[in-house]
């Protein structure tokens, strides 16, 4: 069994808005695929889930509307905006100078060390 | 969504928010029985993995960034609960803070109203008044009204639209009853310059306003009523002013002022006034409105080029003479520092209720201790705490602020019409928006005030320690800010006495000060001449005696004088002296009040001779000037030689020196309060018989006539009235006063000043009290315990009552001792602010101390009795 990561401060938005931005979902939808894609590194309490979900909604970043799913059930439909689309465009962007940056020093500090 | 409609909706949302985790938990139990799972175990482990669903509700709420009204909402419920279980408590906050915030706002709402209000015209910011300005000074300064020549030469600045005016009071005798009004001489162009409106007819026109013009008048909305009962005809009817028919040609609009209220209204430029064609004659108000995008510096620039010609150009009038620009402000007088004397001493009182109702917070606070420690045990954060607590107070400052300003409703009328005289702009006095905005903002200040301290309190830490030893202990720095309040209060109830103590002394002693005149039973008022009667200086003259002789033949006068200026009335003419025939030049000449009289002033004002004779019926024109002085001239001008068959130069009453016939004794003219610290006190006397006749017309604008009745002065106005208007229909009496009645209206403001700050001091002195005894009270009820454990050891109820009046003792004097040293500032301000009022003595400091001593005694002596009969067993064991 693989090791679980507790998810870095301030990356779960940037989670929520990447899998939003593939298509109107619904929160339950969100945590699962959260879950698949990680391949179950990645624990995300759905406790905060949800609180995370109205907080980019009331900031713009995300825009939710009441849908029938596959199976005829109403539920709450997460999309992305244009603002959010911007959002988490230079999120990523900076999220890789960072983790790309902290790979150089991790390596640094592995191998060329004198 | 934006927050206030999050806000409105929230109902909606959470409903929502419970569908959507519903919706969560049925989905992920449904695969996880797809899984394997039992349904009760799959429901179970759903449940599990979001959270407890109150706490995902609640932080999901709180993202909707609503929560804090929400918690405003639950903090005021609970502050009224909290208030209706101590109804007592909650009635003296409100009723101190009603009464601080109502007095405040009255004052605030006069202040407004008089001193911050703007001119009552269109655009005020862009209203300027001009003066001349010379570069050499006379005693009243280097600033001059204008003359009309140097008015007209001015008009071509571009920056400017100049307008101007003059006062010009006369009798207004057709139709109806001849009465005295107040008027204006205003150019043609000042009320469109003002912006003024007209409600009736039309301005006056340029032609109207040139020599020559026809005569034509514009009448006040008050005049239009009384004289032709707001009959629209009025337009194109006749009045009678100064003798003169006029047709109206228009009505001002109710309320319009122009310096204070004017009833009738004259075009300036068809005056044929020789003064108005002379350069060097002032006494022309020049205002002016800036045109659109013109700077006041410009149209100064420009005035200093208009004034460097014209003063080229007549050298006589105008050398060394320019013109100066400056924004157009209300002219309030002498009122402005008695307002803000006013308004500095509510504010003290607003300061003590704040004082007090913050010691009664506090007490209780602490009697809440174990209560705000239970919610902070339960996880009440020390923000949400404290906003308790500040909810709290700023909700009994609101609720207070309320009452206040419905006090202040009811107070307001009766207020200003105490104002001792008339207080300027007082129609500009209400309950306006920026006077609510202003008690609005006093409650809530004052609630954080007040509340401050418990708040502060509220979220002191150390939890454990509170929550075991509850509200019976209580420490040295919880006793030492209780102290602070009561310190604070008595300080500011000193400055408070003091004020009124010293007020107190002052009239004390302007009640046993000598006018120098026997004001009882005289009446003065002014005539006003038939306009008939004002061609020659005879016929004038005549028509003076003729009002002296139907005086006399009023039942109950005893003696009857025309005078020019009345003493304590306002209005005098100050003239320079010489005692030799080198006359030095006029601003090196030492100055006296003079008053022209007939006769008869001696025996109606009670005057005292001390040498030689008064002015008499020999004293004629064509025989030999004489003036009589009194004993400060006589003093000032000859010393310690004898005054009478002296001569004395007076230059600007006639070339030919006077000889002193008479020295009387001093007259204060200048009222009780301010006639010791006159620039000008000395007087004298000279007859009117032998004025000029070049001055005749002038003085008979302002004659007065005294009289001195055997019964009470008041009762004799309508026979002489009716007596004087059988020589001419139109020859009126006008400003009717009493000389008692003038001389007590000379420290009116003193009085006036005494009452508000007696009840104010007395407000002081009970909030003080109040606060006193609950402070001391609740300090003794917290060291019950303490006391109980001293009596076991043996103390007596005799030391338990030492150990709390050397508390109160302490709060006593060190307020007094802080209060003393404020109060001697607020002395010296209130010296040099209010006339007559002498450095503070020690007596009324001692006074005043004494006042408060017992007052803070009697305020202890309930606690200590409760101290002393402390049964130790009971306190012990509750403890």
């Amino acid at each position: 069994m693989l090791e679980k990561s507790e998810l870095p401060q301030g990356t779960l938005d940037l989670l929520i808005l990447t899998i939003a931005a593939l298509g109107p979902v619904h929160g339950y939808a969100i945590a699962t695929r959260l879950q698949q894609v990680s391949r179950d590194v990645v624990q995300v309490a759905q406790g905060s889930l949800y609180p995370a979900l109205h907080r980019l909604e009331n900031r713009g970043l995300l825009t939710a509307e009441w849908d029938r799913t596959d199976t005829g059930r109403e539920a709450k439909f997460y999309s992305l905006t244009r603002k959010g689309r911007s959002v988490l465009e230079s999120e990523t962007a900076s999220w890789q100078r960072l983790t790309r940056a902290i790979g150089l020093i991790l390596k640094l500090s592995e191998g060329d060390a004198i | 969504m934006n927050w206030w409609r999050r806000l409105i909706h929230r109902r909606r949302l959470d409903h929502e928010l419970e569908k959507e985790l519903r919706f969560h938990l049925d989905q992920h139990s449904s695969d996880l029985i797809t899984r394997g799972h039992a349904p009760g175990e799959a429901r179970r482990l759903a449940a599990l993995a979001l959270g407890g669903p109150a706490q995902v509700d609640e932080s999901c709420r709180d993202a909707r960034g609503t929560r804090w009204l929400d918690d405003f909402a639950v903090d005021l419920r609970h502050a009224l609960r909290t208030f209706r279980r101590h109804p007592g408590f909650s009635a003296v906050v409100l009723a101190t803070l009603a009464l601080g915030i109502g007095a405040t706002t009255v004052m605030f709402a006069v202040v407004n109203g008089v001193l911050l209000s703007p001119l009552p015209y269109p655009d005020p910011g862009r209203l300027v008044t001009l003066s001349e300005q010379t570069d050499w000074s006379t005693q009243y300064g280097n600033r001059w009204s204008f003359s009309y020549p140097n008015y007209l030469d001015n008009r071509g600045n571009s920056a400017l639209t100049l307008a101007a005016w003059r006062t010009a009071s006369g009798t207004l005798s057709e139709p109806g009853d001849a009465e005295y009004v107040d008027g204006r001489e205003v150019s043609a162009n000042l009320m469109p310059a003002l912006g003024a409106q007209l409600r009736l007819g039309r301005i006056f026109s340029d032609a109207e306003d040139a020599p020559g013009g026809a005569p034509v008048a514009i009448i006040s909305d008050e005049l239009w009523q009384r004289h032709f009962g707001r009959d629209p005809a009025a337009l194109g009817q006749r009045v009678v002013f100064d003798g003169r028919p006029r047709t109206v040609v228009g009505i001002v609009t109710p309320g319009f002022l122009l310096a204070g209220r004017a009833d009738i209204f004259l075009p300036l430029g068809q005056n044929p006034d020789p003064r108005l064609r002379n350069r060097g004659a002032h006494g022309l108000q020049v205002w002016a409105r800036l045109r659109p995008g013109v700077t006041l510096a410009a149209a100064q620039s420009e005035l200093t080029v208009i004034g460097s010609r014209l003063a080229a150009q007549y050298p006589d009038s105008n050398r060394g003479r320019t013109f100066v620009v400056e924004p157009l402000r209300p002219n309030v007088g002498g009122v402005r520092s008695t307002l803000w004397l006013l308004f500095g001493a509510v504010n003290l009182v607003l300061l003590i209720a704040c004082a007090n109702v913050a010691s009664l917070l506090l007490a209780r606070a602490i009697s809440r201790d174990r209560e705000l420690a239970m919610r902070a045990a339960l996880g009440a954060g020390r923000g949400r705490l404290m906003r308790q607590c500040l909810t709290e107070s700023a909700m009994l400052g609101v609720a207070g602020g309320t009452l206040g300003v419905v006090l202040a409703a009811v107070g307001l009328r009766p207020f200003v019409a105490f104002w001792p005289g008339v207080l300027p702009r007082v129609n500009q006095v209400q309950l306006d928006p920026q006077v609510l905005v202003f008690a609005l903002a006093a409650s809530l200040v004052s609630g954080t005030l007040f509340g401050l301290a418990p708040a502060l309190r509220s979220s002191t830490r150390n939890l454990e320690a509170r929550l075991r030893l509850g509200p019976r202990t209580l420490g040295g720095s919880a006793r030492r800010l209780h102290g602070g309040f009561v310190v604070a209060e008595i300080a500011l109830a000193v400055v408070l006495l003091v004020a009124a103590g010293m007020l107190g002394r002052t009239l004390m002693r302007l009640a046993t000060v000598d006018t120098g005149v026997d004001t009882s039973s005289v009446l003065a008022a002014r005539v006003a001449l038939s306009p008939a009667a004002m061609t020659t200086p005879d016929r004038m003259r005549a028509a003076w005696r003729d009002v002296l002789a139907r005086a006399g033949q009023v039942p109950g006068v005893q003696a009857a004088a025309v005078v020019d200026t009345v003493p304590m009335r306002s209005g005098n003419n100050q003239l320079g002296y010489a005692t030799g025939a080198a006359i030095p030049p006029p601003d090196r000449q030492p100055l006296a009040l003079a008053t022209t009289v007939t006769p008869g002033y001696f025996t109606v004002m009670g005057l005292h001779l001390r040498e030689g004779r008064f002015i008499t019926d020999e004293d004629r024109a064509g025989s030999r000037p004489v003036v009589v002085i009194d004993e400060v001239f006589a003093r000032q001008a000859f010393g310690e030689s004898r005054a009478v068959g002296k001569q004395l130069w007076i230059p600007q009453a006639q070339r030919e020196p006077f000889e002193v016939v008479g020295v009387v004794n001093h007259v204060r003219h200048w009222g009780l309060a301010s006639d010791d610290q006159a620039r000008v006190r000395a007087q004298f006397y000279y007859s009117f018989d032998q004025l000029p006749d070049m001055l005749v017309r002038r003085w008979s604008q302002l004659m007065s006539i005294v009289v001195r009745t055997a019964v009470p002065p008041l009762s004799i106005v309508e026979p002489l009235r009716h007596e004087l208007r059988k020589a001419a229909t139109d020859q009126v009496l006008y400003e009717v006063r009493t000389l008692e009645g003038l001389a007590s209206g000379t420290v009116a403001d003193q009085r006036f000043l005494l009452v508000v700050f007696g009840v104010f001091s007395a407000l002081a002195l009970v909030l003080a009290s109040i606060g006193m005894y609950g402070v001391l009270a609740y300090l003794t009820n917290q060291r019950l315990p303490e006391f109980g454990v001293r009596m076991a050891l043996g103390a007596t109820g005799f030391d338990v009552v030492g150990l709390v009046l050397r508390q109160s003792v302490g709060m006593l004097v060190l307020g007094t001792a802080l209060g003393t040293a404020a109060a001697f500032g607020a002395a010296r301000l209130l010296q040099r602010l209010v006339e007559g009022v002498q450095a503070m003595e020690p007596s009324t400091l001692a006074a005043v101390t004494g006042v408060l001593m017992a007052a803070g005694l009697l305020a202890t002596v309930v606690p200590a009795l409760r101290a002393a009969r402390v049964d130790a067993i009971n306190t012990l064991r509750d403890g």
